[in-house]
Formats: structure tokens, sequence, C-alpha cells
């Protein structure tokens, strides 16, 4: 397996073709064991290699399967070849299986669409391009996955293409995605003007080898950011991510929650040798990561649809992983990176299920009491509830506090990092909040919807509920692969040391970040603190009041409230500023600028055509004539000389 | 008959021999194209396995043809026209193909034009000798303006005359530069003789003035012709009013025939002007690119909307040019290529459309995806090849340019590069507009799905989509090594190595350039040019 590695993402892409090809005329019997079965391959063939690959290399080094060079044009170019090594492991385990599970999961929540086939031969090529990017060996086969996975998550939204709104959304996904690929895109001109490389290794050697101006280096750092704004919806481009929410839920949970969105994160975290040698860079990041995490979560305090919610959620947690990269930790950005996906996911999958029940209903107005209706879905959401909003044991206490413990004491720029701290504390209080609003509000108090749709309330089948089992179970244990050394109860920091052979020691940067014990408990129990008090506002305000608090609040405070609601009007000021004034300039330049230069260009013609005679052809636009002698001319040239 | 006169030929005979078609016949002159055009491409894909990866001319005739003015009939590929001509001879049997239905009015005119237009572009490509090529760049422009004069829209008679006299005026201040360096040559050549070989002139000496005036004369032409920003009004006009297969050559084939000429002409001709004036024909590209691109994003009509975007493809490839690297240029050569087949996809795509609707505004369309899934798909690719996704061709012309541009013009690159932003946005807009959303109008439930020809059409445009954008070494490694040999001809680092094969055998290398410094190869063992002038003219 380990010597072709090109399988692993060949498996999805293979099932892709075939159902879009075949698809729409075998049936869903078909598609679903074609597209189940690729997924499934993707997964065990990464499984496999990762054991080979752990036997050969034991203590992480890369091991790179090269398939061919795809170009090579003056030292621009880049080979086709997959690496591994423990990040990638990392990476790939989480990638497959969750994608997997998802897989599954949508059997049971597509069965009745039209374009089934449609979206698994979409849902296969991400994974295949998701599989490109976490695999690919440089920065330049990388972002041949960052585009790909870009692409079926613009299909993918505007996967119910009928509708207004889908295909909006889908585009705007893809636009303002590409705003950050210009700047991944310059980052590699960087990288091939001033290193002639974009592979993996030889960047992180060069950069590392010294001797390199640091306006370089922060430049390609925070250039290779703004692509991760992009793809990981971070201040300033995260307005594309809840539009996103208009794709099937699915969707949402594997590409816009657990693996896709994270691909910023994996980048910083891959180019650490770089980052760690641009402190200004990284505390961009990590401030960038702690604004997002904080901002973010505000706007989900007062949302009613239950996905967005949990999008805002989304670009929040992202702002976590940030936090963690930014400041050093990167094995605990990863950390959070993969119980992220598992918690996230399964609150998507979970307000899907809800979703299903409700007829297609996302307004949580118009819910409420679906505790007793929907038994198996309201434990495995309170489960991920409880996960994401930090309580221990859960998985989203140990790599939350670790981030903000890092937070707390980078060594990099140690006041900010004090600062961004305080953001992600903050961000972690309004995340226990909303996370048990939404909570109170959908399976507690009374039934809000209409009588048809109580009448159709239904448990989901078990295509559905399974994934979410796995997923609850996967959020309560996942963990403990990084307890802290503090709670040294269980082996700990398994992640972290999983992953030391990624974060090479570097001569004039920081290595680890240690963390005294002191600084663990304090920053641990303030987040629990934080948490708790979460909670206990969310409980006492919408566990029996349900929507009446929302309204009293709105009467206190209607700027607010409103302002919150629609998103501080983020939209509405880019649109102004960016949006209407570019469109103006270009009618301008079409109106008006193309109609001068045609202007001019007749006016030249008239000059032309009043100074000679024989060019009064022009005039008379009578050309037929003038062609007609051009032609006559070669004949006869043709004619007199041969 | 000789390999590369025979692709020239061959569709001009076959556009003497269906002139004497009976009009009624138009079954069998569309099928008598169509297989013409096809066994053009068959046997232009013999130039393959003869081309060796070298630089300078390859597969060589030459032949005097006004001997006492020194002007040969020479033919000959390398590197930089070799994707051209295979472009050229693919996109023909297409827009043949294309048009089966659609062509109602005169179809014998209609395939005898583009047949002949065929013989011209190629001509062009492959001409070796400066007045030859002129003779081939002008006939292109007549059944052009045919086609779009005759079976153009309403205001195909504006449009066509817009083309023609834009062209036109470009070319005849050209055509003076061609005299001007005949006659240069000749009081610089060892034997005094006049010669209009192209890499005869490469070694013409000029005083600064004179190169600056010729490089004006010569740029003008193909700034008009790519269009570069802001020569480029008559292009919107020319593709609305013209017919689909108008299009797809014009914007697959004919542009390239601005920036070809750049490569091979302009800039080898003049290196010195062409450094010194560098900065404007690189500011002029980049404007061109954003320029092309806002414009295009809004345009009500697609065919518009495409031909903007077109502006903005070209002014990557005349970028590329300028900067003068070895990944910028084969980038750019790449990119043209790229460009005739994912814009010729795009114009084909948009006449399809036509046909079926009569009309070409964005508005009266929505929803379309659900009666034209086939269609809507094969557009989609097509979009996302132009939109530069990696995997697919526009991604690596795109990127070869930039990086290459970014070494030794990187405010450039990273103003130029802002068009793949603005690319997604004009292109994808296209697709929102046309194929998703709810249904308005009610005729778009019923639109036929694409039909077979026009399938066949497509397929091996996509096919070479897919080849250039997972595998482009294919390409690139048989354009390398003519674009090493023409940079260090334009940095004047080396002796220029011309090798000729004349009358079935033999090399040549010839110094005869008087700039040239470095060592002398006199490996060469038969006559050159100036010979052959002799021979012939008996003066």
């Amino acid at each position: 397996m380990l010597n072709a590695l090109w399988l692993i993402p060949a498996a999805p892409f293979a099932g892709f073709v075939v159902n879009g090809l075949f698809g729409k005329r075998a049936g869903k019997g078909f598609v679903t064991a074609v597209a189940l079965l690729a997924s499934l391959a993707a997964a065990v063939f990464g499984t496999v290699a990762i054991f080979q690959y752990h036997a050969l290399s034991p203590h992480g080094e890369r091991y790179v399967d090269v398939v061919y060079t795809w170009f090579n044009s003056g030292n621009v170019g880049a080979d086709v070849a997959f690496q591994l090594d423990p990040l990638s492991v990392v990476m790939l385990l989480v990638v497959t299986w969750v994608s997997f599970i998802i897989h599954v999961y949508s059997v049971g929540y597509m069965r009745e669409d039209d374009g089934y086939y449609r979206y698994f031969a979409f849902l296969n090529l991400f994974l295949a391009e998701m599989l490109v990017l976490v695999l690919g060996s440089s920065y330049l086969l990388m972002f041949v996955g960052w585009e790909g996975v870009g692409l079926c998550s613009y299909l993918l939204i505007g996967f119910y293409y009928k509708t207004d709104y889908a295909p909006a959304a889908g585009t705007k996904a893809f636009v303002v995605n590409r705003i950050g690929d210009y700047g991944f895109l310059v980052a590699m001109f960087l990288m091939f003007a001033y290193f002639g490389t974009s592979d993996f290794a030889r960047v992180s050697q060069i950069a590392g080898g010294g001797g390199i101006p640091p306006w370089l280096l922060t430049a390609m750092c925070l250039l290779l950011f703004l692509g991760a704004t992009g793809k990981s919806a971070q201040i300033p481009l995260y307005i594309w991510l809840p539009d996103a929410m208009a794709g099937p839920t699915p969707v949402s949970a594997l590409i816009h929650a657990a693996t896709m969105v994270t691909a910023g994160v994996y980048m910083v975290a891959r180019s650490n040798v770089l980052y760690r040698l641009s402190p200004d860079a990284m505390m961009v990041v990590a401030v960038v990561g702690g604004l997002t995490a904080l901002f973010a979560a505000t706007i989900a305090l007062r949302q009613w649809d239950i996905k967005k919610v949990l999008a805002y959620s989304t670009i929040s947690q992202l702002g976590f992983m940030f936090i963690g990269v930014g400041v050093g930790a990167f094995s605990a950005g990863i950390f959070h990176l993969v119980t992220h996906s598992f918690f996230k996911a399964c609150l998507f999958l979970g307000s899907g299920s809800v979703i299903h029940a409700m007829s297609g209903e996302q307004d949580m107005r118009s819910m409420g009491g679906l505790k007793g209706k929907i038994p198996t879905t309201y434990m495995t959401f309170a489960i991920a509830t409880f996960a994401i909003a930090g309580f221990p044991p859960a998985a989203g206490f140990f790599s939350k506090d670790e981030i903000l413990a890092a937070a707390f004491t980078t060594p990099y720029f140690p006041a900010v990092g004090k600062f961004v701290w305080l953001l992600g504390t903050l961000a972690a209080f309004c995340t226990a909040f909303y996370m048990y609003r939404l909570l109170y509000l959908t399976f507690f108090g009374k039934f809000r919807g209409t009588h048809e749709q109580e009448h159709h309330l239904h448990e989901s089948p078990a295509w559905m509920t399974v994934p979410l089992w796995i997923l609850a179970g996967l959020s309560l244990i996942g963990g403990f692969i990084g307890i802290p050394q503090v709670l040294g109860f269980l082996p700990t920091n398994l992640l972290e040391h999983w992953l030391a052979p990624v974060i090479p020691e570097v001569a004039g940067a920081h290595h680890l970040i240690e963390i005294a014990p002191s600084a663990e408990w304090t920053v641990m129990i303030i987040s629990t603190l934080v948490a708790l008090a979460g909670w206990f506002v969310a409980r006492s305000l919408y566990k029996e009041k349900q929507l009446a608090s929302d309204a009293a609040f709105e009467q206190r405070a209607p700027g607010v409230a409103h302002a919150i609601e629609n998103k501080w009007y983020v939209d509405e000021m880019y649109g102004a500023t960016v949006v209407r004034p570019l469109e103006r300039t270009s009618v301008f330049f079409w109106r008006i600028v193309d109609a001068i230069i045609d202007g001019i260009a007749a006016m030249l013609g008239y000059i032309v055509a009043g100074i000679g005679d024989l060019l009064r052809f022009f005039q008379t636009g009578n050309v037929r004539n003038y062609a007609l002698m051009l032609f006559m001319g070669v004949v006869v040239f043709i004619w007199i000389f041969v | 008959m000789p390999l590369l006169s025979t692709i020239v030929w061959l569709p001009v005979i076959a556009a003497v021999v269906l002139a004497v078609f009976p009009r009624s016949a138009a079954n069998a002159i569309k099928g008598t194209g169509l297989v013409v055009s096809l066994a053009t491409f068959v046997i232009s894909l013999g130039i393959l396995p003869r081309f060796t990866d070298a630089p300078g001319f390859q597969l060589v005739e030459l032949h005097p043809w006004i001997p006492q003015w020194g002007i040969n009939y020479g033919l000959g590929v390398d590197g930089i026209s070799l994707w051209l001509v295979l472009l050229t001879t693919l996109l023909t049997p297409v827009v043949l193909l294309a048009g089966w239905n659609s062509i109602k009015k005169h179809p014998k005119e209609y395939v005898i034009s583009f047949l002949i237009m065929e013989a011209a572009m190629i001509g062009f490509f492959l001409a070796t000798d400066l007045v030859l090529l002129y003779v081939f760049f002008e006939l292109t422009l007549i059944p052009m303006y045919l086609v779009i004069g005759v079976w153009g829209g309403a205001n195909r008679i504006y449009a066509a005359i817009k083309f023609f006299l834009f062209t036109m005026a470009g070319s005849l201040l050209m055509l003076l530069g061609i005299i001007y360096l005949g006659f240069s040559y000749v009081h610089q050549s060892p034997v005094g003789i006049l010669s209009f070989a192209i890499t005869d002139l490469y070694g013409v000496s000029l005083t600064p003035r004179v190169a600056s005036l010729l490089f004006f004369a010569f740029s003008l032409a193909f700034a008009i012709k790519v269009p570069l920003f802001p020569l480029h009004t008559w292009l919107p006009d020319a593709h609305v009013e013209a017919p689909t297969g108008g299009s797809i050559i014009l914007a697959g084939v004919m542009l390239k025939m601005g920036t070809y000429g750049f490569l091979r002409l302009v800039m080898p001709l003049f290196p010195d002007a062409s450094h010194k004036y560098a900065h404007l024909l690189l500011t002029l590209s980049v404007i061109g690119i954003i320029y092309g691109a806002l414009v295009a994003w809004v345009q009500p009509d697609m065919k518009k909307l495409v031909a903007y975007s077109s502006v903005s493809h070209l002014g990557f490839c005349v970028m590329g040019i300028f900067a003068l690297t070895q990944t910028s240029i084969e980038g750019s050569i790449l990119q043209m290529v790229n460009h005739g087949i994912s814009t010729g996809a795009l114009f084909l795509m948009v006449g399809v459309i036509y046909e079926r609707r009569h009309t070409r505004l964005l508005a009266d369309y929505g929803g379309l995806a659900t009666a034209m899934p086939v269609y809507a798909t094969l557009f989609v690719i097509s979009m996302l090849s132009s939109v530069g996704l990696p995997g697919l061709n526009g991604f690596v012309g795109e990127f070869l340019i930039l990086s290459g541009t970014f070494k030794t013009y990187p405010v450039y690159a990273v103003i130029a590069a802002t068009g793949v932003i603005l690319a997604a946005i004009y292109l994808l807009w296209l697709i929102q507009k046309v194929f998703y959303g709810p249904v308005t109008n009610e005729e778009n439930t019923k639109v036929r799905d694409i039909a077979w020809n026009e399938i066949a059409a497509m397929v091996p445009l996509i096919i070479m989509m897919v080849w250039i954008g997972v595998y482009p070494n294919t390409f690139l490694k048989r354009m390398s090594p003519s674009v090493n040999e023409l940079i260090s001809v334009v940095k004047q680092e080396k002796q220029i190595h011309v090798m000729v094969t004349e009358n079935g055998g033999g090399t040549l290398n010839r110094e005869p350039s008087p700039r040239a410094s470095g060592e002398k190869v006199a490996e060469g063992r038969m006559r050159g040019d100036a010979s052959v002038n002799q021979q012939g003219g008996g003066r």
C-alpha cells in the first residue's frame, strides 16, 4: 500500500467517475454501493498504509511516493507525489473515517432526493480532493486539493440548484475562497522565486537553514494565512461559511465542519518552520484566530436557524484552532481540529436528524420539546454539546484547554498571548451559552411547530443514528489522546508526542511550548468555571422561558439585538465598500471607456480618410472592394513573379 | 509532398474542389469539408513523431518564390509554432462539426471560407519567410470578414468592417516595416542580397530610433490582433455578430496570431526595443487582464462576456512573453493553446443554446440545468477549465505565466494574479444566471439537450483540457528548447544556431548576425538562403 499511496485518493475518485457517468441510470442501490465502497476503500487503504508506514519509520520520518512529474518549466513545477508523516497520518485518519461515517449517514438523509447520484458523486470527489490536500507532498500539490475541495464545496452548497439562495451561496463561497487562494498563489510565487521549490521538506529545510530575510518569511506566512482565512473562514473572509449552510446538512457536517474548513489549520501546522521563524506572522494568526473566535461566537448567541448557530460556532472553533497554531502550540491546534471534527460532525448530523424529523424546518422558533420525540438524536446531541462546551472529561475540554493554556504562556509574544487567551476565554463562555441555548430551544419546552410537523415527527433510521452514536462516543473519549501532564492518570500528551517529528528544532526559533503546571491549573479551572457559567446562564434563560428570553433581550436592547441578528452588518458593509463600487467601476469601463476608445478610433479613421483619396474606402465603408483589391493584388503579385 | 506543405495546401485544394460542387449538395459539401479537415488534423499529427526536441525550425521546406526580391516559400516548425498548428487543425473540424445543423445559409461558401482560413492560419504559423508570413496574415482576414459579414447576426456589416479596419490599419504599418527590414539586410549581409527569412532578419542591426519605430509598427499590428488594451474594442462586436464557428476560430486561433507575432517577430527582431518598452507592454497586458475581467462581469450578453474574458486571458499571454523567462514564455504558449480550447469550448456552448433559444441574454435564462443536464455539465467543465481549476489545462498555463513573471517583474505578476479572482467572479456568475435558480421563462423547460454533433465537437476539447491539466509535460517538453533558444536570441547571449534542412537533407549552422558575439560556428556544410536567392535570381 505504501508504494501506491495514490490509490487512497484514486479510490473515491473512481467512485466519482462511475457514479457521475452511470449513476443516473443505474439506480440508488448501485450508487450507494459504489459510493460507500469507494469511501470505505480510501479509509481501509489509508489505515493499512499508516500501519506500514509506522513499521517502516517508527520515528516519524517522512515517506514520499512519487507518481510522476506533473510539470517542470524553468524550475517551476512539482511532482505528483504523496507523502506520509505524523501530521498527514492524523489528517488521513480523520478525513477518511469521518468521511465514511458521513457517507453512511447520507444514505439515510438523502434517500428521497432526486439528485441522489449527483450528491454521492460530488461527495466522493470531495473525499478524493481532500486526500490530495492532506497527502500532497508540496504546496503546489496541496493547492490542487485545496482548489478541488473548493470546487466540491461550491457544487454541494449549490446542490439544491433550483432555489435562488443555494447557487448564490455556492458562488459566494467560491469567489471568497478565491480571494484567499490569491494569497496562497502569491506565496507559492515567492517560494519558487526564492527557494526554487514548493516541496514541504525542501521549503522547511531552506527556511530553517538560516540566512533568509525576515520580510520574505513574514510575507510567505501572511500570504499563506490569507489563503487559510478563506478556506477556514476567518476574519475577514469568513462570510461565505454561514451562507454555505444552504447545502445538504451532511455536507455541512463533512465539508463545512469536520474536514475542508480545517485545511487552513493544517496548512499553518504544516508550515510551522516558516511561522516559527516569523513571530510577527504568528501573532497575526493568533490575534485573528482570537478575534474570530469571539466575534463569531457573539453572532451565534442570537440566531434561530439551527444550522446558522452551528455555522458560526464552527467559525469560532476554527478561531480556537488558529489561536493554537498561532501561539506556537501546533499540536494543540491539530488536537482541537481532531476533537472538533468529532463533536461538530455529531452536532451537524444531529441537526440534520432534527431537520429530517421536522420535515425540513430549520428555525428553532418552530421547534421545542423534541427531547421525547427523537430521543437518540437528543442523547447524542446533548453529549456533543457537553463536549463542545468544554466540560471535563469530554474531548473539547482537553483540546480547548491546551490551546488556552498555550496562549496564556506563549514565549513568542507573552503580552499579546494573554490578550488572545482572554478573547478565547470569553469565546468559551459564549460557546457554552449558545450551545445550551440551542439545546434548550430545540429539545426542551413545548413544541412550537405546525400540527402537521408534529404529526410527522419521527426518529431517524439506523443509517443516521448509528453514525450519531459513533461520533458522540468519539466526542466523549476523543480527548484522551491529549491529556495534559498535570492530570497524569493515563498516558499523557499522546498526540503531541506523535506529532513531535513534524515540528523540528530550528535555529533561532522556539521549539515546543513548555506549560508550567501552575499556569495549566489556572487556565483549566478558569475555563471550566467559564463553561459552567455559560451553561448556567443559558439554562436559567431558556430551559423554562424558551423564546421569551430572546424577546425580553430585544426589548431591553433593540439595537444590539438587531445588530447581532444581522451578523453585525458585515455582509452589507462588504457590499457597500467592495462589491458595488467594483460593479460601478466595471460598468464605467464598459459604457464610458470603451466608447471613448471607439470614438478615438473612428476619429482617426475620418482624419485618415480626409487626407488621402486612396483611403476614402474607409469612409464609404466599402471594404469589400478593398478586400478584393488586396486579394487581386496578391494574385497578380504571384502571377508576375513566380 | 512534404508534410508541412501538405497541411497548408490540402484545405485549399479541397476548397477549390468544393467550389465546383452543386449548391444543393449541402451534406456532401459539409461532409467533404469535415473529412478534409479531419484528414488535415491526422496528417498534422504526423509532425509529432518527426519532431525532435531541438531548437530551430524543423521539417523545413525552402523554395525560391520571388528570387529577384529574395522572397522564399519557406515553411518550418519549431516548439513555438508546433502546438498552435495542431490547435488550428484540431479546431477546424470541431467548428465544421458544431455548425453542421446550424448553418443553413450558403453552406458551400461557409465550408470553403473555413478551409481557406485554416490554410492561411497554418501558413502563418509555419512561415519562415516574413513576406510569406505577411501574405498568410492578411489572407486570414478575408474569409473571416466574410464569415462575420455573411453568416453573422443583425449588426454583422458594422462588426465585419470594424474587424477589417482595425486589423488592416495595424498591418499596413507592419508591411512597411517588413520592407524596411529586408532592405536593411541588404546592406548588412556579406553578399549584399535581399532576404526576408525570419532568422536572417534576427541578425539585422538597427539604430535605436529605427528599431523603436519598427517595434511599434509590428507591435501595433499584433496588439490589435491579440487584442491588447486599449485596442480591444473591435473584439466584442466581432464576436457578438460572428456565427459560432467564426467566434471559435477567431478566439481560438486568430487572436494567437497576435501573441505568436510578438513571440516570433517582435521580441527577437527588436530585442533592445522590446526590453526598453517592456514596461509599456506589461502595463497594457495587466490593465487588459483586469479591465477585460471587470467588463466581462457586467455584460448582459453571454457572448460579449466570453469575448471580454478573452481580452483578460490574452493579457496573461502577452505578459508572459514580455516577462521573458523560460517559465513565463512556456506558460504563455501553453496558455495560447489553453485559451483556444477553453474559450473555443465556451463559444461552442453559447452557440448551442443560441441556436435553440435565439437569445444570448443572461436575463432570458435561468434553471437550464434541469432541462439540459448534459449540456450544463459540459458547460461547467469548460468554465472550470477557463477559470483555471488545477487538474484542468488553464491552471498550468496561468501558474507558469504568473510565477515566471514574478521572477522578473513581481509587481506585475502580483497585480495580474487578481485576474484569477475576477475570472471566478464573471464565469460563476454566468453559470449561476444561466443554469441555476428557479425557471423564470417557460421556454427554458422545453429546450432540447445537446445533440450528437455538438457532443462530438466537445469531446476532443474536454480530452485536451484534462490532458494538459494532468500531464502538461507532453506539451512543455517539446516547446522548451525553442523557448530557450528564443530567450538567448532576445537576450543576445550567444550565437544564433539555426538548423535548416534544405532540399531534403543536411543541416546548416549559420552566423551572419552582425551583433552576435561568441565563437564562430562553422560546421555547416550546406548552402544558406542567400545562395538559393542567387541561384534562382540570376541578377
